[in-house]
C-alpha cells in the first residue's frame, strides 16, 4: 500500500512522516517518531491509554489515522512539562500518589489537562464522567481525583 | 534475640509520604514500559490463535505463509521440545498448543516478520487442520462424570475413582468433629454460590523483546512481576543455561499476579532464534483476555452452624475451582483461607481442581480466597439477619487472635483481625444514618502474604550516596519503600538513595513479585544489607581510629566510639567514611540473601454503603470505607493506594466483571467495551484506614499490604445489596440483569 506523506505539529515542533493510509495516529507516534508516551491498552478506544489532543480536542489516538494529523496540531505527553519545570498536574500526580503502575498516568493527565482548559473549576462528579474514559486498574481512582482537584485549585490561583 | 524480630522504635522516615523514584518519569511519559523497546534489524512477531474451544490439531501447513515477502520465521508447537517435567511442560503447551487446542484463544503458532502488516497478512496463510472436539466451559457441567475431557491422565490419586477426568486435585482442611459442632447450633445454613471468571485487567498488555544470538547467548526485555521466573521458564523451554538468558524487566503497566508466568515469551525466543534477528511480541487486548490468566471461576457450598448469640459451632465448605484446561492449585488456598478470619473448635473445608476449555488460571490478588471467603461472609450475614444480629458484632465475638489455631494449621501470632473489627466499629461511617432504600454491608479479608527469596545489593558511593540493586519489578511505590527503609536503618537522608530493579545477571534469584512479599521481604533483606555495610563501615572507622570494630557502633548516619573506654573521636559520617574507602580497602558494599518467611498474615474489613435501582437493577456504590492491618505502612500514600486499588478490583468483580462464554465456547466478551471494569464515574472516594499491628516477623514490623483488599468486596457488597433491595443473589457479577431477575423473584 502506497505511503501517505503528512506534515503535521506536535507539541510545538514541526514533524513531517510518512505512513500507511490505515495506520493510526498512535502506531505513528510510537513507531515511527519515538514518541512512546502515549500508550497502547486496547486499540478500540476503550481505556484512554492513548490520550491526545487533535486541534485542543481530546481523542484516543488509537481511534485517528495518521494521515488526519495533516496540518494539526497535537499535544502529547511529552509536550506537558516545561523542560525541567513539570504541569502542576503532573506534580500533583507525584505528591498525591496518583499513579502506581503508571501505565494509564499520561493518558489521564493528557486527559484533566484538556478538561481543566474548559473547566478551570469541576466538581468531582464532573471530573469522574470525564475521566471515565481513562481506565486505571491500580488506584480506584481516589488519588487521581484527588491530585487532579488539587493542581485545578493552584491553576487557577496561580 | 534474632534480628528478623520486630523491636520497637521511634521512626524518622518510614511512615513519611516521600516522593516515588521514578515518579517524574513516569508523568513525563519517558518510563519505558514492555512494548517501548526496540532493537536494530528488529523483526514483529504475532501468534495464530484457536478459534475452537477444543480441538485435535491434525495439521499446520505454513507453506503459503513462509513464501510471502518479507516473512522470516514461523513457528508451531513442533518447534519447542517434547518436556518430561509437568509444570514446564504445561507452561509451554499453554503458550503454544501442541496437539489439542485447548480453549478459544489458544495459541497454534507463530510468525516473525519484518512489520506488522506483512506479520499479519501470513497469520491468514496459514491453514490449520483442526478436528473439532466437544467442549466443556462450565465448572458444574465439567465435573459430571461423561463432560467432555480436557486432559485425560492429569487426575491425581486423592481424586476417588468414577469421577470425571477434568477432576484433577483433592484437598482438605481443618480441625475437630464438624457434626458434634453443628449439633451445638441453634440454627444450621446452608448455602451455594457460584462466582464468575475475572480478569487481571492490567491497562499493559504482555510485551517482550526478544534477541538470540548465534552464539546462543539470549536477551529478553519484558513486562513481567519476576525477570527471574521468567528466565527459569525460558530457559527451561529453550533449553539454555541460565547464564545464558539475561532477562530484564521494563516498567510495568500492572500485573495483579497476572504477570507471574510467561505467554509470549518463549514464543518470541523460539521466533528469534529461528529469524536470526531480535523479535518483538505485544498482545493485543483480546489476546490478553481471550489467553492470558483470569481467575478460577466457583461453585461453592457452605455450611455454617451458629448459636442465637453468635457464635460459630462448625463451620464446612466444599469449593470446585476451575483453572481453566490445565490442573491448577489455586482451589488449596481458596480452602485454607475460607475460615481464616475465625477461632473455630470445629471447621473442615474441601477443595477440587475441575479442568474446563478456558485459559490456564494465572494468579489475581490473593488467588483463591476471595471466591470462598465471599461464600463464608454472604452465609454469616444471613446468619446475623436471621437472629437480628449485628455483623461486625457477630465478627469480633468469632474472631482469630493471637493464639488461636487457624482453619488451615498454623496457629497465629500477634495479629490484627480485632483490632480491625474494633476501628471499622468505632468509625463514624458505621453509624451513619441510611435513607431509604439504601443498604449497609460489611465483610472480612484475609491472605496469608508471602515471603520467599531475595537477594539485595547496597552499594556506598564514594560521595556518601547509596544505590541498592534489588531484583523485584515495582508495580505500586515499592521502590520509594525500599529506599525509605534503608535511610531509617543507615540514617542518612531518602533522597541520597537510589533503588533500581536489576536484571536476572546482576544478583542471585529473586522470587516473583506476588504474595505481597516485596515491601516485606526486599525490605527485610534491605534492612540486613545496610546492616551489613554498616558493619563495614564501623570496621573502617575502627582501622581510622586504631581501635576494635567491636569498639565502634553506628548512631544517627554516623561511627561513633562505643562508650567512654573506646577512646575519643568525632564522629565519622557515611560520606566521610565513604570518601576515604580507597584508603582504607576499597569499595563498600552491604549484602544479604535470605529465604524470607514470617511474612505475617493481613486481615481487613470494609463496609459498603450501596443502593439498588429497582427499575435498572443497577449498583450505585455510594460510600466505601477499607480498614486493613499493615504492620507498619512504610509508605501511607502507597498502602492506601493498594487498599483502594484492591477494594476497587473486588467492585468491579462483585458488581460487573465477569468472563461470559457462548454455546460454542467462545469468550464473547474480550475487550474492556463488553468486560467492564470500574471506571472513575462508577465511584465513590474510597477511605481507607491504616492498622498498625506489628508484624513480629519483620524488623519494623511491616506485613504485606497487597492483596486482602480484594477480597471483602464481593461479600460486603452481597451483603449490602441483600440490605438494600431485600434479595439475596447468591452468584457473581451482580450485573443489572441479575438483580432484574432476583428482584423479579
Amino acid at each position: 500500500m502506497k505511503k501517505v506523506h503528512v506534515s503535521t505539529t506536535i507539541n510545538g515542533d514541526p514533524y513531517e512522516f510518512l505512513c500507511a493510509p490505515d495506520e493510526s495516529l498512535l502506531d505513528v507516534l510510537r513507531d515511527r517518531l519515538g514518541l512512546t508516551g502515549s500508550k497502547e491498552g486496547c486499540g478500540t478506544g476503550d481505556c484512554g491509554a492513548c490520550s491526545v489532543t487533535l486541534n485542543g480536542r481530546l481523542v484516543c489516538s488509537c481511534l485517528v489515522l495518521g494521515a488526519e494529523a495533516e496540518g494539526a496540531e497535537i499535544a502529547t505527553i511529552e509536550g506537558m512539562a516545561d523542560g525541567d519545570d513539570l504541569h502542576p498536574l503532573q506534580q500533583h500526580f507525584i505528591d498525591h500518589a496518583a499513579l502506581q503502575c503508571g501505565i494509564c498516568t499520561p493518558g489521564i493527565l493528557v486527559a484533566a489537562r484538556a478538561l481543566l482548559e474548559k473547566n478551570p473549576d469541576p466538581t468531582d462528579e464532573e471530573l469522574r464522567y470525564w475521566l471515565a474514559g481513562n481506565l486505571c486498574r491500580c488506584t480506584g481512582y481516589d488519588k487521581i481525583i484527588r491530585a487532579v482537584q488539587a493542581a485545578a485549585a493552584e491553576m487557577r490561583g496561580a | 534475640m534474632s534480628l528478623d524480630e520486630y523491636t520497637r522504635r521511634e521512626f524518622k522516615q518510614v511512615g513519611t509520604r516521600v516522593r516515588r523514584p521514578d515518579g517524574v518519569d513516569k508523568v513525563t511519559g519517558r518510563a519505558m514500559y514492555g512494548a517501548d523497546a526496540t532493537a536494530p534489524g528488529m523483526l514483529v512477531g504475532r501468534i495464530l490463535r484457536s478459534p475452537h474451544a477444543h480441538a485435535r490439531v491434525k495439521g499446520i501447513d505454513t507453506s503459503a505463509a513462509e513464501a510471502l515477502k518479507g516473512v522470516k520465521a514461523i513457528i508451531t508447537g513442533a518447534d519447542l521440545p517434547a518436556q518430561e517435567d509437568e509444570f514446564i511442560r504445561d507452561v509451554q503447551d499453554n503458550c503454544m498448543a501442541r496437539d489439542k487446542a485447548l480453549y478459544d484463544g489458544h495459541a497454534v503458532a507463530a510468525v516473525a516478520a519484518t512489520d506488522a502488516a506483512t506479520a499479519k497478512a501470513a497469520l491468514k496463510l496459514i491453514k490449520v487442520d483442526y478436528e473439532v472436539l466437544p467442549h466443556v466451559t462450565d465448572v458444574d457441567a465439567a465435573i459430571q462424570p461423561g463432560a467432555p475431557v480436557v486432559q485425560s491422565g492429569r487426575t491425581l490419586e486423592n481424586v476417588p475413582a468414577g469421577m470425571s477426568e477434568n477432576v484433577t486435585s483433592h484437598s482438605e482442611f481443618g480441625h475437630g468433629d464438624p457434626a458434634e459442632g453443628f449439633a451445638r447450633a441453634d440454627m444450621i445454613l446452608e448455602r451455594s454460590y457460584r462466582t464468575a471468571a475475572t480478569h487481571q485487567g492490567y491497562i499493559e498488555p504482555h510485551a517482550c523483546l526478544a534477541s538470540y544470538a548465534s552464539d546462543g547467548k539470549a536477551d529478553l526485555w519484558c513486562c513481567t512481576q519476576g525477570q527471574f521466573n521468567v528466565r527459569t521458564l525460558c530457559a527451561a523451554i529453550m533449553e539454555m543455561e541460565a547464564s545464558q538468558l539475561r532477562v530484564t524487566a521494563s516498567e510495568i503497566g500492572g500485573g495483579f499476579g497476572g504477570k507471574t508466568t510467561v505467554f509470549i515469551e518463549p514464543v518470541a525466543l523460539a521466533l528469534s532464534r529461528k529469524a536470526g534477528r531480535p523479535v518483538k511480541i505485544v498482545m493485543t487486548r483480546d489476546e490478553v483476555f481471550r489467553a492470558t490468566g483470569p481467575t478460577v471461576h466457583t461453585s461453592t457450598d457452605v455450611k455454617i452452624g451458629m448459636t442465637k448469640d453468635g457464635r460459630i459451632t462448625a463451620a464446612e465448605a466444599t469449593l470446585r475451582y476451575s483453572g481453566g484446561a490445565f490442573p491448577c492449585g489455586t482451589v488449596d488456598m481458596g480452602a485454607q483461607a475460607a475460615f481464616a478470619a475465625y477461632d473455630l473448635d470445629h471447621v473442615r473445608t474441601y477443595g477440587w481442581n475441575v479442568m474446563t476449555n478456558r485459559p490456564k488460571e494465572a494468579a489475581y490478588r490473593a488467588p483463591g480466597a476471595p471466591q470462598s471467603i465471599y461464600a463464608v461472609e454472604a452465609t454469616l450475614d444471613e446468619l446475623c439477619q436471621h437472629f437480628g444480629l449485628d455483623p461486625l458484632d457477630v465478627r469480633l465475638k468469632n474472631a482469630a487472635k493471637k493464639g488461636t489455631k487457624s482453619s488451615y494449621g498454623p496457629t497465629f501470632p500477634d495479629i490484627g483481625l480485632t483490632a480491625t473489627l474494633e476501628a471499622a466499629k468505632a468509625h463514624p461511617h458505621y453509624s451513619a444514618p441510611l435513607k431509604d432504600g439504601q443498604g449497609r454491608g460489611i465483610s472480612c479479608g484475609f491472605w496469608f502474604n508471602f515471603g520467599g527469596n531475595t537477594c539485595v545489593s547496597l552499594n556506598v558511593n564514594t560521595d556518601g550516596t547509596v544505590g541498592i540493586t534489588e531484583g523485584n519489578p515495582d508495580i505500586g511505590g515499592s521502590r520509594a519503600s525500599i529506599s525509605l527503609m534503608a535511610a531509617e536503618e543507615l540514617g542518612i537522608p531518602y533522597d541520597r538513595i537510589r533503588t533500581i530493579v536489576a536484571d536476572t545477571s546482576s544478583l542471585g534469584y529473586n522470587d516473583v513479585t506476588d504474595g505481597s512479599r516485596v515491601t516485606f521481604a526486599v525490605g527485610l533483606a534491605t534492612i540486613k544489607a545496610a546492616r551489613d555495610a554498616i558493619g563495614k563501615m564501623c570496621g573502617r572507622a575502627a582501622r581510622i581510629w586504631g581501635i576494635d570494630p567491636e569498639a565502634v557502633e553506628w548512631k544517627d548516619g554516623a561511627t561513633v566510639p562505643a562508650g567512654p573506654n573506646a577512646g575519643k573521636f568525632p564522629p565519622m559520617t557515611l560520606a566521610e567514611i565513604a570518601a576515604v574507602s580507597a584508603e582504607t580497602g576499597g569499595p563498600i558494599a552491604g549484602h544479604h540473601e535470605v529465604n524470607a518467611d514470617g511474612a505475617g498474615v493481613s486481615f481487613g474489613v470494609h463496609i459498603v454503603d450501596v443502593e439498588v435501582d429497582r427499575d435498572t437493577g443497577a449498583t450505585k456504590v455510594l460510600r466505601y470505607t477499607v480498614f486493613q492491618d499493615a504492620g507498619k505502612a512504610v509508605h501511607p500514600s502507597y498502602v492506601e493506594g493498594q487498599m483502594q486499588g484492591g477494594a476497587v478490583q473486588g467492585i468491579g468483580w462483585a458488581l460487573n466483571e465477569e468472563y461470559i462464554y457462548g454455546k460454542d465456547g467462545r469468550l464473547q466478551n474480550p475487550g474492556f467495551l463488553d468486560y467492564r471494569v470500574p471506571v472513575a464515574s462508577d465511584l465513590p472516594p474510597i477511605d481507607a484506614v491504616i492498622l498498625e499491628i506489628p508484624n513480629p516477623g519483620h524488623p519494623y514490623g511491616v506485613r504485606g499490604v497487597g492483596e486482602t483488599g480484594i477480597v471483602p468486596p464481593l461479600a460486603a457488597i452481597t451483603n449490602a445489596v441483600c440490605r438494600s433491595a431485600g434479595v439475596r443473589l447468591h452468584e457473581l457479577p451482580m450485573s443489572p440483569p441479575r438483580v432484574l431477575k432476583a428482584l423479579a423473584g
